[in-house]
């Protein structure tokens, strides 16, 4: 089982959170004035890369906070996001089903 | 076959070509199965089998070996129905024994929902030509002795659908008998050669870039299960599909005590008997994206507790082997079968937690899709292009058991 570090609560047991899949995805500004593959896109299309992934995850059990984390598909290491000084697209619109999240890791 | 005349080789060990009609990456039983179907049915030969590790020994070695067609939705029943109708004559076909062993599949109700949405299924089943039978909870205890179906558990079983033409075979003569029989037809299956990259030229793929070198192709046929979408991104084409690990279990051996596959999308395990006597179980994904061919513990545990719900007789049964397989689940819980934005490079992936069942039919639609350079009637509703018009097979929760 793997420990997963909450900005909040610290590190607890897996069971404790719900994935949330790759983080960062922005929900649409204008979502009307997509097209179809642009829609596809931002519904179904997702990283799966073999290797650090951008993620999202959710402290279903615990404090609720939804939280960004580095994790090594492989490896299952896990790291901090970087600080990119910004906020996330996807917390900004405030709209979407990430939209519940804290952004970044605090 | 005594042991004295087994021959010392089933496949030749070739040098791969610097040039084929078609590559295909990946040589588990999907594969292999395009392979031999290549052959067989289209008569193209020149085709090799690119597998960077062993023969088989992927999701193939993996899988809890479970033959099916009762899916809910036409596309999926029409494709199900042509694999099981091709596993009914594989034995002979490949001159193999496949232990292929139609002891039925029950998949059990727990609940109101469950009674309506598996008569509702079993009725499309029929409409469909898949046998199905719906049974009652007595009806099921007949079937199932060792079932406890004492109706005080807090999922207590309420009924069951059977498909008798189910059942399982054995994963490793199933990859045996397609890698002895393309080879014979002139296919070169290739071990130890990963594909590291392609080349690509005027939107067309021109070769693959091997760790064994340069391999020139007409058509590049993936066939690469959870690894689908590394493989993908290094042609620049990016797919609906996450990889997670799916684990699976083996208990000691037992003598014969469990005759049929039982299956539960509610307390969540699927539980046979090996013909060795060992009962195979698996059950759901781990939640998070994967390439680690490993789970966590409490799915085990979760696995544990839902057999022995449906089974108290197997209290005292020791689990001696966990492991897991790396599966690539799409949207819809359905397959990606056909072209992709690269001319040329073909995907047949997102088979999920269901591959194995669909291994002959999957080959051979994906053959004919290659051969003929348009989707196989059976593969057409599976197609990329259906994540765009919305046009899903919606097999979440719809194929019987929860994925």
């Amino acid at each position: 089982m793997q420990s997963i570090e909450c900005p909040w609560c610290g590190p607890r047991d897996e069971i404790e959170f719900r994935y949330g899949g790759q983080a960062g995805i922005a929900y649409p500004r204008d979502p009307g004035a997509l097209s179809d593959e642009e829609w596809a896109g931002y519904v179904f299309m997702r990283d799966n890369p073999r290797g650090w992934f951008h993620e999202r995850w959710f402290h279903v059990h615990g404090c609720r906070t939804w939280f960004s984390i580095r994790r090594h598909t492989v490896t299952h290491e896990t790291g901090p996001v970087p600080d990119t000084g910004r906020e996330p697209e996807s917390d900004r619109t405030g709209r979407g089903p990430l939209a519940r999240g804290t952004g970044e890791a605090r | 076959m005594s042991a004295s005349n087994h021959p010392d080789f089933l496949w030749r060990d070739p040098e791969p070509r610097s040039s084929y009609d078609v590559v295909i990456v990946g040589g588990g039983g999907h594969g292999l199965a395009t392979a031999y179907y290549l052959a067989r049915n289209h008569g193209i030969t020149n085709v090799a089998v690119l597998e960077k590790g062993w023969l088989a020994g992927g999701n193939m070695a993996r899988n809890t070996t479970i033959i099916r067609s009762n899916y809910l939705w036409d596309e999926s029943a029409a494709i199900y129905e042509h694999s099981l109708k091709l596993w009914e004559g594989l034995s002979a076909e490949l001159d193999y024994d496949l232990m292929f062993s139609q002891r039925g599949v029950l998949n059990l109700a727990h609940s109101a929902h469950d009674v309506r949405e598996g008569r509702r299924r079993a009725n499309a089943n029929v409409l469909n030509g898949v046998d199905a039978e719906w049974l009652d909870a007595d009806e099921v205890r007949k079937f199932c002795p060792i079932l406890d179906t004492g109706g005080h558990t807090r999922h207590p079983v309420l009924g069951a659908t059977l498909q008798r033409r189910g059942g399982i075979a054995k994963h490793d003569h199933v990859a045996w008998g397609y890698a002895r029989a393309a080879d014979a037809l002139g296919v070169d299956l290739v071990q130890g050669c990963e594909v590291t990259g392609f080349e690509i030229a005027g939107g067309r793929v021109r070769a693959v870039l091997t760790s064994r070198g340069r391999i020139a192709a007409g058509t590049v046929a993936l066939a690469a299960a959870g690894h689908t979408s590394v493989l993908a991104a290094r042609a620049g084409v990016r797919l609906p599909l996450q990889s997670h690990p799916l684990q699976a279990m083996v208990s000691e051996l037992l003598e014969p005590v469990l005759d049929c596959v039982v299956m539960s999308g509610a307390v969540h395990v699927y539980v046979s008997q090996a013909h060795k006597g060992e009962l195979v179980m698996g059950a759901g994904i781990d939640s998070y994206n994967s390439y680690g061919q490993r789970g966590a513990f409490h799915i085990v545990e979760e696995q544990m507790a839902a057999a022995l719900e449906l089974f108290p007789i197997f209290s005292r049964v020791r689990v001696v082997r966990t492991w897991a397989g790396i599966v690539d689940v799409s949207p819809d819980a359905s397959p990606i079968i056909g072209a992709t934005p690269v001319g040329g490079l073909m995907i047949n992936a997102g088979w999920g937690t269901g591959g194995f069942k669909a291994t002959p039919g999957s080959g051979w639609v994906y053959a004919e899709t290659i051969a003929r350079g348009r989707p196989h009637p059976l593969a057409e509703p599976f197609a990329l292009e259906r994540f765009t018009t919305g046009a899903l097979v919606d097999e979440h929760g719809a194929a019987a058991v929860a994925h």
